[in-house]
């Protein structure tokens, strides 16, 4: 081990004082290592750990007695013992998770990201990477290029990470043998070449030997390059090369103690700004320039990409949480439509057409992927036809969001092109995503302004619109109260209009089938027309099955608060099978008629509706009249 | 011109965005606040997050009644300072049964600490508690997210966590359900001390060396805090001894292994800490009750 590349015992033992000096401007570098389950990462990080003297003593004595206890090395220590944190992978011999560990040498400051090789495990792999300056690859000499090199390979790149480290490992089990590393090198190159990476670092290391590590191995007198280690202490950082980019921050959150101070603290994603810059408010556009970079540390003149900071302006300028900060003259694109690639991180496949939340920098809003225009084998790299993404499958795909958001294509700037994608019921983050471009379509249509407003529509009519949307089952009786409810309001002068499930399908959506994707098709299509009819005042009513929560609630958000009345005409299913007004249960029962809700496909009850019939205790009339009571009350 | 970060300024810059995401985001935050260093550092960031406002959530020390006194006098000074409210809670089970670190091993931490922040939480109906944990204390940390999700009954499920992609955190939850965010995940013991040097940062003195009363029990070396209270509980007198000595990290007095040490000022801790040989948790007890301890105790609601 080398004294000079790791702290130095006797500069700390004579003059701490100096030595904190130093070591208070170390930078800071972030990698991931990426190799299938017998590349040796964990060993290799593991040897990082030990030769940087981040073991101590009493995790040494349990690293032995663990090596003996469960060790694949025979009597050496397994440095894999070190790494493998949760007991369930113990037990198991891979690493199932991302787990960050950290060391430190006289230069910099390092953080791993241990990622898992295994196959099933590609988003642990993205979410380690998405953090990472560098991402090192590591190949056992033995077997070369695999498939899970390509893999690591290609995701790393997908990711934007511009310094790779090619790392031949196992050395010492082919005899440090030059050619066959060669042969390895060139068989990479020709890949790496084939899937856009230009550049990247090879290296013959033994990360179990120790070979290349922190010196040169005198095994390998014909490797000319630098070991691992100053490598990793030498390349350029992202945060760094972030600096020359415009001026781009998010804001988070807006700091108001009293009246006079007002200021937009956010992290800087990208640039550098000064105190007096022209800068714009996206997406409003509104300008203004700086008057103030505060931090409690007193102001500061001028401020970088990586800084997390307070802007104040000179104007009043009308600037909140998920509004963009960018310099005057060279502002971020604003749109609503976009082509992204995805990467699916949940067990539940995509829904095309569902709505999910999507969160880029602080911008939080509603959007819907459409189907996929092509998958992506991470494999081969071939683009297969895919009608959905199940779990730790990538592709590209349409995005399109309920309002326009400010962003820039990934590969330009990650900050304002990275997203994930949110269930809006489960609150689990599904995906990853890098928008690619926005789709010209969105750009061009632009929102026409009327003279003749909603309330004016409505106070023409002297009511307040409404939508009452009925969801059941099949026979449950949402059609008789429906029509019931509109008798009674129209007998009371009430401008109203029901929409029926079945007489919609005869019509705008008779394209459309019963397959998941198109019953989502089909609600958000009645909930775009029952919205456009709010706007001309009318009370809607709709009776559809409507059977996902996540598509009411696509609909309840179209409309303005309040407005969006949800009636759970609620029958058990044996009673709404018995009645089988339309014979439709026998069919589906018999096979006759498929993805039939209830039988074959799943009701999702309403959790909180604002009105619950109970049809086994009300009749459809006592029904109507609570709703009417309800809606006009 | 470009101007590189340092490790320090990149792991406070991160710390603060994670803090006003919390903040922008949460019903109802609060910082978990034990005194130790490692809270010390975490108040100093929130303060700096939100300038010139104070940190707009209020501070919570879940209380064992068997801290060293050291701990509580800072305790109210450093939120005085902050300009921030200071809950403190103490389990009312664990005060009725008189659980003690004696005479009921793991039940202690279980009482006071997993029970009494469940508690806590619900009382105040915090949705989203700050705590300072880091990644290298332990391997099962190594692998928490910052963003970590609890059920309605607190528990962790290791399998279950959210990915966490670039500096996006996923704040939705379900009503019930809690996050625990650590903000300072990414620091290691070092970071943490050469923060608090170049920050100046006010921490408990027990963490710098000075004649103090010990004794021995078990194999450890304590400090005598509250002798009179250890005795009683323990039904005999013990022998006390003024050593030099001082804690590499503090939590109940009878659990918080003392070390020998001339080490009386920041820079001579640093040294000390850098030319050790044993980690710093290996002082306190509860990482050594069973193989994948922590985990386990995660797992039940233990921060």
């Amino acid at each position: 081990m080398s004294d000079v590349i790791y702290k130095t015992d006797d500069l700390i033992a004579s003059d701490i004082d100096t030595y904190l000096q130093t070591h208070q401007h170390k930078s800071l570098l972030r990698f991931i290592t990426c190799g299938s389950v017998d590349d040796g990462k964990s060993t290799l990080i593991g040897r990082l750990l030990y030769d940087s003297k981040m073991i101590f003593e009493d995790q040494l004595a349990s690293l032995e007695a663990d090596s003996k206890k469960m060790g694949t090395q025979g009597q050496d220590i397994d440095f894999a013992l070190l790494v493998d944190g949760l007991a369930a992978e113990r037990e198991q011999g891979i690493t199932i998770d991302v787990a960050y560990r950290f060391f430190a040498t006289e230069k910099r400051k390092f953080i791993v990201a241990d990622t898992p090789g295994h196959e099933q495990y590609t988003r642990n792999m993205v979410t380690g990477a998405s953090t990472a300056d560098l991402a090192v690859i590591l190949i056992d000499a033995r077997k070369g290029v695999l498939v899970q090199t390509r893999r690591h390979s290609y995701l790393a790149h997908l990711i934007g990470i511009r310094n790779i480290v090619l790392a031949v490992n196992k050395m010492d089990l082919i005899d440090y043998d030059q050619a066959q590393y060669d042969a390895i090198v060139a068989d990479y190159t020709a890949f790496a070449r084939s899937i856009g990476i230009t550049e990247f670092t090879a290296m013959p290391i033994s990360g179990f030997k120790g070979d290349n590590i922190t010196t040169l191995s005198p095994n390998m007198p014909w490797y000319m390059g630098k070991p691992l280690i100053e490598h990793l202490e030498t390349v350029e950082l992202d945060v760094t090369a972030a600096q020359g980019q415009p001026f781009r921050m998010a804001v988070q959150w807006v700091n108001r103690p009293n009246l006079d101070f007002r200021g937009f603290s956010g992290q800087i994603a990208t640039g550098t700004l000064k105190s007096g810059d022209a800068i714009r408010v996206l997406p409003s556009g509104k300008t203004s320039t700086i008057s103030r970079i505060v931090t409690q540390d007193g102001d500061l003149a001028e401020a970088v990409a990586g800084q997390s900071v307070t802007l104040c302006f000179a104007d009043e300028v009308d600037c909140s949480r998920g509004d963009v900060i960018s310099i005057a003259d060279n502002p971020p694109q604003v749109a609503n439509q976009f082509e992204a690639t995805v990467v699916w991180m949940a067990d539940e496949p995509m829904i095309p057409g569902r709505a999910y939340w999507l969160k880029l920098g602080t911008q939080l809003v509603s959007a819907t992927v459409q189907a996929p225009k092509y998958q992506v084998n991470v494999n081969t790299m071939e683009h297969l036809a895919a009608k959905t993404f199940d779990l730790n499958a990538i592709g590209v795909a349409e995005i399109a969001t309920d309002k326009p958001i400010v962003f820039e294509p990934y590969a330009d700037n990650h900050a304002l092109g990275g997203f994930i994608l949110i269930d809006k019921i489960t609150n689990g983050t599904v995906a990853a995503g890098m928008l690619n471009f926005s789709l010209r379509r969105a750009q061009n249509v632009h929102w026409q302004t009327v003279d003749i407003t909603r309330d004016m529509h409505a106070n023409l009519k002297n009511q307040k619109p409404a939508v009452l949307w009925f969801t059941g089952l099949s026979g449950s009786g949402k059609s008789t109260i429906a029509n019931l409810v509109e008798k009674k309001l129209h007998h009371m002068n009430r401008h109203t209009f029901l929409l029926d499930g079945d007489n919609v399908r005869h019509g705008l959506n008779k394209d459309l089938g019963f397959a998941e994707a198109d019953r989502i098709e089909n609600i958000r299509r009645v909930g775009e027309v029952a919205k456009l009819m709010t706007e001309a005042g009318l009370i809607v009513i709709t009776a559809f099955i409507s059977p996902f929560r996540a598509e009411r609630e696509m609909v309840r958000a179209m409309v303005p608060d309040g407005e969006f009345i949800e009636i759970f005409v609620d029958t058990p299913l044996a009673d709404a099978e018995a009645r089988d007004v339309k014979g439709l249960y026998k069919k589906a029962r018999s096979g006759q008629l498929k993805n039939f809700t209830g039988i074959d496909s799943p009701y999702e009850a309403p959790a909180n509706p604002e009105i619950r019939i109970d049809t086994t205790t009300m009749t459809p009339d006592a029904a109507a009249d609570l709703i009417v009571e309800r809606l006009l009350g | 011109m470009t101007r590189t970060l340092t490790h320090l300024e990149r792991l406070e810059a991160e710390s603060i965005q994670i803090m006003r995401e919390v903040v922008a985001e949460a019903e109802r935050p609060v910082m978990l606040y034990s005194v130790g260093k490692d809270s010390a550092v975490m108040l100093h960031l929130a303060k700096k997050a939100f300038f010139p406002s104070p940190p707009p959530f209020p501070l919570l020390h879940v209380d064992t009644t068997w801290k060293f006194k050291a701990m509580y006098d800072l305790r109210e000074k450093a939120a005085r300072d902050a300009g921030m409210e200071l809950l403190v809670y103490q389990n009312p089970e664990a005060i009725a049964r008189g659980i003690n670190p004696f005479d009921h091993g793991s039940l202690h931490t279980d009482m006071w600490k997993t029970e009494g922040l469940k508690q806590a939480l619900d009382k105040y109906g915090f949705d989203v508690a700050f705590g300072g944990a880091r990644r290298d204390e332990e391997k099962s940390r190594a692998k928490e997210r910052i963003f970590s999700f609890r059920s309605a009954a607190h528990g962790w499920n290791p399998k279950a966590q959210r990915p966490e992609l670039w500096n996006l955190y996923n704040a939705k939850k379900a009503k019930g359900e809690s996050i625990r965010v650590f903000p300072i995940s990414n620091w290691t013991e070092l970071d943490i001390w050469q923060y608090i040097h170049l920050e100046n940062i006010e921490i408990v003195p027990l963490y710098f060396s000075a004649p103090r009363p010990t004794y021995e029990w078990e194999g450890g070396l304590f400090m005598a805090d509250d002798i009179d209270r250890v005795e009683k509980v323990l039904g005999r007198k013990l022998d006390v001894i003024e050593r030099s000595i001082r804690f590499r990290t503090l939590g109940c007095f009878p659990l918080t292994g003392a070390v020998e040490s001339d080490a009386k000022t920041l820079p001579e801790v640093i040294q000390e800490m850098l030319l050790t040989t044993t980690s710093e948790r290996q002082g306190r007890v509860i990482d050594h009750d069973q193989a994948a301890s922590m985990e386990k105790k995660k797992a039940e609601g233990y921060f």
